[in-house]
C-alpha cells in the first residue's frame, strides 16, 4: 500500500494530526498498521493519528449484496449514498446521523444516533455482522460474539480496520418526509414538545443566543416518511475559501437564528421535505466548516439523564449568557439503545452546540464538560477535542472492559488514535 | 434497448466511477481485469445501483490468450457493444532507466495489449453498424518529458491506433472517443503533487458527455486542453531544455 504524509484535521479543523495516510482502492491492499478513518466528519481527534499511520476507507465503497433488506457494504460507503440507491426501492438506512458523508465504518466506530433515536436505538443495534481485518488476518464477527462484537460497536477503530458490514435497512412507504414544524417561545416548551411527540423522528433547534424568558426558544421538527417519489439531490454549493472570521461573528448569528425561528409561522406548519432536507440539512453546503475561518471550531455534545433536565437547562443558560455560541443548536430526545461498550447515548436529552475556536469558547467548554460529569451524563468522543482523562472519569461504566478488550485484541496499540491518547482511553484506569 | 459496456481495467478507480455511472443507466458489463476479487465486488456494485448484468472476465493485457473468452463473449452480445479501456501501468521513469527491459511491459499495458484486444473486438463492433470505444490515453502522450517519456510514448502510441480505429470503424458507424486525462486523483497518482487534478467522477462525466456528443478527442480536466495547445506549441530547442 501507498502511504504519503500529509497533515490533516477532522471537521473542526481546531486540531490536526501530521502522518502517514494511504487510500486503498481494493481490498488487498488494506493493511493492519493503523487506524482506519472514514470521511473525517467526526469533529475532534478520532480520526487522527500522530506521526503513525491512518487508512483512508472512503474508495473501500462499494455494495456487495443485498437480500431480505439487509446490504452488505464496504465500509466506506456513505450514508447519503445508501440512503440515494435504495430510497428508490424502499428501503432506507434504519438510523442516519445529520451528515450523509458519515461513512459506514465511521457510524459503526461511533455508534452514531439520528433523529428517531428514542424509537430505533442507535446505528450499532442494527448492524448483523462485520468483517475486521487485523494483525492475525481477518475475522467476521457478529452479535454473537459478545465481548469483541460490543468492544466494535462504539469501538472508536480500536479494534481493527473494519473492512464490511450487513446493515438491517428499513422499508419505508414512499420517498419524502412529512415534517411538522412547531415553535417553542422558551426551554420549559422545548421540553415539554419534545417529550409529549409521537413522531418517529424528532428534534429540537434552539436558539442558543436567546436569553432571559426567550431561553431554550426553538422550533421543533416532527416527521415522518410519506409517500411521493424520492427525488436525488442535485449537487450542493461549495464555500470556496476559509471565511474571514466575521463571518459568523455575534450579530450576525443573532439574526441568523432569529430568521430561523420566525421562519415558523406561529400557529406551525407542516411540509412536505426530501430526505436530505430533513436528515442532513447542512451537507447542502459543503465544506461549511471553512465558514469558521482557519482556525476552526469546536463543538460540544452532551447527554444527560432524564432526570437531570434541569441541568442542561443551566448549561444552556451559561451557553447563552456567554454571547459565544454560534447558529447551530440540537436539542433531542434519546432512548435508551446502543450498541457497544463505549456507545454514546443514555436515555435523557442530548444537547449539540458549535463554538468557534476562540480561548473565552475552550473554558467555556470545559466548565460544560464538568456540569455534565456532575450530572451523571457523558460527553460524545465524535464531538470532543476538550476533555481530559480526569474530567470524562465515570462516564463511561464500561470503560475499563472495553480497555481490556481491544488491548487483548490489539496488544501493540496499532490502532490507536489521538483522542485514545489524549483520553487515556485504552490506558489502565 | 440493451447496452453493454466491456471494460478492460475495471479495477481502476476512473473506471469504477465509469461503472457506476452506465449502471444506474441500466447497463450491462463485462468486466476484465487481473485482480478478479476486486472485479467481483465492482459487479456486486454495478448490479446493486442497476445494471442488468455484470460478468468478470480474467485477462492479462500481456497475455493476448487470455482475451478469446472475452471475444466469445462479445459475439453473443445482444444489443449495442461498447468497450472501455482504463488499462495502463506508469512506473517511474528512473525504474526504467535502471532496468529497460520494463518498457516492454509499459507499452504492452498502455498500448499494444490493448490495441490486440481492440482490432480482434472491431469486425464484431463493425457488423453491428453502432456502438462506441472509449479509449483512455494521457496528456502525457501528447509530447515526450524528462519525468514519464515511456509512458508518455505508449500513450502517443495508443492514441494514434485511435485515430486510425477512428477512421476505420467511423465508417461503419462504430465511434472512436479518445480521452486525455491530466492528473486524475487515483492510487496511480496518490502522494504525488500535481497540478489541476481532477476527481475520477468529474473525469467520467467528462467522458460520458464526450461519448453522447460523439466527440473525437477531449481532455479532461478541460483546462488541460489549453495547456497541451500551449505545450505543443513550444518550439523543440526551448522544450529540449525545459523539466516539468
Ligand atoms: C454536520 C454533522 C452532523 C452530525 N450529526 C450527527 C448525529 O446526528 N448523530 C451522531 O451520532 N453523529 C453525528 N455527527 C458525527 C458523525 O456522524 C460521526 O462523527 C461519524 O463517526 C462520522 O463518520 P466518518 O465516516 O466521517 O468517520 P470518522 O470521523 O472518519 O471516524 C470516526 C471513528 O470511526 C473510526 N472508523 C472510521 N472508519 C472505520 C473503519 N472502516 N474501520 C474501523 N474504524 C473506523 C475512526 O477510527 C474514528 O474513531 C455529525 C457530524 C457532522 C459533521
Ligand atoms: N490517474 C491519473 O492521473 C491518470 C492520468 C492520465 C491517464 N491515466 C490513465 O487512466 C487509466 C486508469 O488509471 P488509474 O488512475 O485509474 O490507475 P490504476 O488504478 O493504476 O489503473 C490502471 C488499470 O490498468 C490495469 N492493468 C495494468 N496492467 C494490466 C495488465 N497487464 N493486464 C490487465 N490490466 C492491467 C489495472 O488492473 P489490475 O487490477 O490488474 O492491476 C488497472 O485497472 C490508465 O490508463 C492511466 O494510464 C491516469
Amino acid at each position: 500500500m501507498q502511504w504519503k504524509t500529509d497533515t490533516y484535521a477532522g471537521w473542526g479543523r481546531a486540531l490536526t494530526a501530521t502522518g502517514e495516510l494511504a487510500r486503498p482502492e481494493r481490498s488487498r491492499n488494506i493493511t493492519a498498521e493503523g487506524p482506519a478513518i472514514g470521511n473525517r466528519r467526526s469533529y475532534g481527534d478520532a480520526p487522527l493519528n500522530s506521526d503513525g499511520k491512518a487508512t483512508d476507507m472512503s474508495r473501500m465503497n462499494r455494495i456487495i449484496g443485498f437480500e431480505d433488506g439487509i446490504v452488505h457494504v464496504e465500509a466506506g460507503v456513505t450514508l447519503g449514498e445508501l440512503t440515494r440507491i435504495y430510497a428508490k426501492k424502499g428501503y432506507m438506512p434504519t438510523v442516519m446521523p445529520g451528515t450523509g458523508f458519515a461513512t459506514v465504518g465511521g457510524a459503526i466506530g461511533m455508534d452514531v444516533h439520528g433523529k428517531n433515536h428514542h424509537h430505533a436505538g442507535s446505528f450499532g443495534q442494527h448492524v448483523t455482522e462485520i468483517t475486521l481485518r487485523t494483525a492475525d488476518g481477518d475475522k467476521t464477527i457478529t452479535p454473537a460474539d459478545d465481548t469483541l462484537w460490543r468492544a466494535t460497536i462504539g469501538g472508536l477503530g480500536q479494534t481493527g480496520v473494519i473492512l464490511s458490514a450487513k446493515l438491517k435497512l428499513t422499508p419505508i412507504s414512499g420517498g419524502q418526509m412529512q415534517v411538522t414544524e412547531t415553535r417553542a417561545a422558551n426551554w420549559e416548551q422545548h421540553i415539554e414538545r419534545l417529550d409529549a411527540s409521537t413522531a418517529p423522528y424528532c428534534v429540537g433547534w434552539i436558539d442558543a443566543t436567546a436569553k432571559g424568558d426567550a431561553m431554550g426558544r426553538g422550533i421543533i421538527e416532527e416527521a415522518e416518511v410519506t409517500s411521493g417519489d424520492y427525488e436525488a439531490p442535485k449537487g450542493g454549493k461549495k464555500v470556496p475559501l476559509d471565511a474571514p472570521s466575521f463571518a459568523l461573528s455575534k450579530p450576525i448569528v443573532k439574526l441568523f437564528n432569529t430568521a430561523y425561528y420566525n421562519r415558523v409561522p406561529a400557529e406551525g406548519r407542516t411540509v412536505n421535505r426530501s430526505f436530505e432536507q430533513f436528515f442532513f440539512p447542512l451537507d447542502k453546503v459543503q465544506d461549511w466548516n471553512k465558514l469558521y475561518g482557519k482556525r476552526g471550531f469546536h463543538q460540544f455534545q452532551c447527554v444527560v439523564p432524564t432526570n437531570q433536565v434541569d441541568a442542561l437547562k443551566a448549561m444552556l443558560n451559561a451557553i447563552a449568557e456567554s454571547g459565544l455560541a454560534s447558529p447551530l443548536a440540537v436539542l433531542k430526545r434519546m432512548g435508551p439503545g446502543r450498541g457497544g461498550m463505549m456507545s454514546f447515548p443514555m436515555e435523557g436529552y442530548t444537547l449539540a452546540v458549535d463554538f468557534p475556536a476562540r480561548d473565552a469558547a475552550k473554558d467555556l467548554i470545559k466548565e460544560l464538560i464538568t456540569l455534565t460529569a456532575a450530572a451523571e451524563g457523558r460527553i460524545y468522543f465524535a464531538k470532543d477535542s476538550m476533555a481530559t482523562p480526569a474530567a470524562i472519569a465515570g462516564m463511561y461504566p464500561e470503560q475499563t472492559d472495553w480497555a481490556d478488550a481491544v488491548n487483548a485484541a490489539d496488544p501493540d496499540l496499532t490502532f490507536a488514535t489521538d483522542l485514545t491518547r489524549r483520553l487515556n482511553l485504552r490506558g489502565a484506569k | 434497448m440493451n447496452n453493454t459496456w466491456i471494460i478492460l481495467g475495471a479495477t481502476s478507480a476512473i473506471a469504477r466511477a465509469f461503472i457506476r455511472a452506465e449502471a444506474e443507466k441500466g447497463a450491462s458489463f463485462i468486466l476484465c481485469g487481473r485482480d478478479t476479487d476486486d472485479m467481483a465486488a465492482t459487479a456486486a456494485d454495478a448490479q446493486a445501483r442497476g445494471s442488468t448484468e455484470a460478468r468478470v472476465f480474467p485477462i492479462d493485457v500481456r497475455a493476448p490468450e487470455t482475451f478469446a473468452p472475452v471475444i466469445e463473449a462479445a459475439k453473443n452480445i445482444v444489443g449495442t457493444i461498447n468497450c472501455a479501456v482504463f488499462v495502463g501501468s506508469m512506473p517511474e521513469q528512473s525504474e526504467i532507466d535502471a532496468d529497460p527491459s520494463l518498457i516492454d511491459g509499459v507499452v504492452t499495458d498502455s498500448f499494444t495489449g490493448p490495441a490486440n484486444l481492440l482490432t480482434q473486438l472491431a469486425p464484431i463492433m463493425e457488423l453491428r453498424e453502432q456502438g462506441t470505444i472509449v479509449g483512455v490515453g494521457s496528456v502525457a502522450g501528447d509530447r515526450g518529458r524528462l519525468g514519464n517519456y515511456v509512458y508518455g510514448a505508449a500513450k502517443a502510441g495508443f492514441a494514434t491506433y485511435l485515430s486510425g480505429l477512428r477512421n476505420r470503424l467511423g465508417r461503419s458507424g462504430v465511434h472512436v472517443l479518445t480521452v486525455k486525462p491530466g492528473p486524475v486523483d487515483t492510487s496511480m497518482t496518490w502522494g504525488m503533487k500535481m497540478p489541476a487534478m481532477t476527481t475520477p467522477e468529474a473525469a467520467v462525466a467528462d467522458i460520458l458527455k464526450g461519448v453522447e456528443k460523439k466527440r473525437n478527442v477531449i481532455y479532461t480536466a478541460k483546462i488541460w486542453f489549453p495547456i497541451m495547445t500551449v505545450i505543443k506549441l513550444i518550439p523543440e530547442p526551448v522544450f529540449k531544455k525545459l523539466s516539468f
